[in-house]
């Protein structure tokens, strides 16, 4: 299962998913409201995830 | 889907016009937008100093990284400007000193507890019965349009995006403050009156998501955190209703701010010809009633401490 931190949450979940669509689906995240880095780079929702990969899900909300 | 222009790998699908881009592409492509925006509207003049209202997030680094191209071409000066409400765990300016030191921009820092005799944070102590958002939001557009005129800039420039923007507009509609909307667009304001500083909004075209993506690709210095007190806000409730909207259909806050912009110049014009605007009597700055509404505010939370 891939590895998933949620910056605006500060937690790491792990997801049983094949993509990020997915991960976001799962865990019932707007696509809208995050950046989607796997392995440090910036990928798009459609991008496929392996059991090794680490996800992170950046805010792209922030201040006041 | 791979990028729509070159087939590398996308690191951005864009929402509103359902394409997918690649990290040289989208850099190229924001600041593209950001420059047509600036143009379009002539948000700057050969010549003009422009303050940048500076919080140290990733659109006020995005909008002074992007003005600086300007500064480093001659065309304007660049001066930034910050306000430290003073709010703990949460203000926290290192980085944004360290950002313009970095850029060899001058940094200028006004704060709540020295104008007004409270951080935020005790204000928030004794307003139990107000939104924080509400008398915070005065109060830093007090400050910002004192140190506009103060440290002599022409214009002030904003991180306010996309989204902000179609937020305000639909807050405006819900509220029924059409004359607080026609403030709003590209550039503040509804006449020119050289007491108010005139706020230009460089990102006025680009979503949250895509200035997020460019702070990253970027590397700017920003740290994930929320101000403690925005759950109180109205703007929450109606940020994630459009967040939902957006995805169910593609191009939602386009469209709300895109024909906002057609009906602006007539909102603006009637909302000139309206409005008379006096001195506060106390502290002189611009204001439609005898005392402005900062000037209230530190009336009342002198008031609390004689209770």
């Amino acid at each position: 299962m891939p590895k998933v931190f949620i910056e605006r949450e500060n937690k790491h979940v792990e997801v049983t998913a094949s993509s990020v669509k997915e991960i976001l689906q799962k865990l019932k995240i707007n696509p809208e409201v995050v950046i989607i880095s796997k392995n440090n780079e910036l990928v798009t929702e459609d991008s496929k995830v392996s059991e090794k990969d680490e996800i992170k899900l950046l805010s792209v909300i922030s201040g006041g | 889907m791979p990028c729509k222009n070159c087939q590398e790998k996308p690191v951005i699908k864009l929402t509103n016009v359902n394409v997918s881009l690649c990290k040289q592409h989208f850099l190229r492509y924001f600041e593209k937008k950001v420059k047509k925006t600036i143009r379009t509207f002539n948000l700057i003049e050969k010549g003009n100093k422009i303050g940048i209202a500076l919080s140290g997030g990733k659109d006020s680094f995005t909008v002074l990284s992007i003005l600086k191209q300007f500064q480093d071409k001659k065309i304007i000066t660049l001066e930034a400007l910050a306000i430290d409400e003073g709010i703990k765990a949460y203000r926290d300016l290192t980085n944004a000193k360290k950002f313009c030191k970095d850029n060899n921009i001058t940094l200028h820092i006004l704060n709540y507890e020295d104008f007004f005799n409270h951080s935020l944070d005790k204000m928030v102590k004794k307003f139990k019965n107000k939104t924080p958002c509400s008398f915070c939001g005065v109060f830093r557009r007090y400050l910002l349009n004192y140190g506009s005129k103060k440290f002599k800039f022409d214009k002030l420039a904003t991180g306010h995006n996309l989204d902000d923007e179609s937020q305000s507009i639909l807050m405006n509609q819900f509220r029924n403050n059409p004359e607080v909307s026609a403030r709003l667009g590209p550039i503040t304001g509804v006449m020119i009156d050289k007491r108010f500083i005139r706020r230009i909004k460089p990102l006025y075209f680009v979503t949250e998501k895509e200035t997020t993506t460019y702070s990253f690709l970027k590397g700017f210095p920003v740290k994930f955190s929320e101000c403690p007190y925005a759950s109180f806000g109205y703007r929450n409730s109606v940020r994630d209703m459009l967040n939902e909207f957006e995805l169910k259909y593609l191009g939602t806050k386009y469209s709300i701010v895109d024909s906002f912009i057609k009906i602006l110049p007539s909102l603006k014009q009637q909302f000139k010809e309206a409005k008379t605007l006096s001195s506060c009597k106390l502290c002189n700055e611009p204001t439609s009633k005898k005392i402005c509404q900062a000037c209230e505010y530190v009336r009342e939370l002198k008031d609390y401490k004689n209770r």
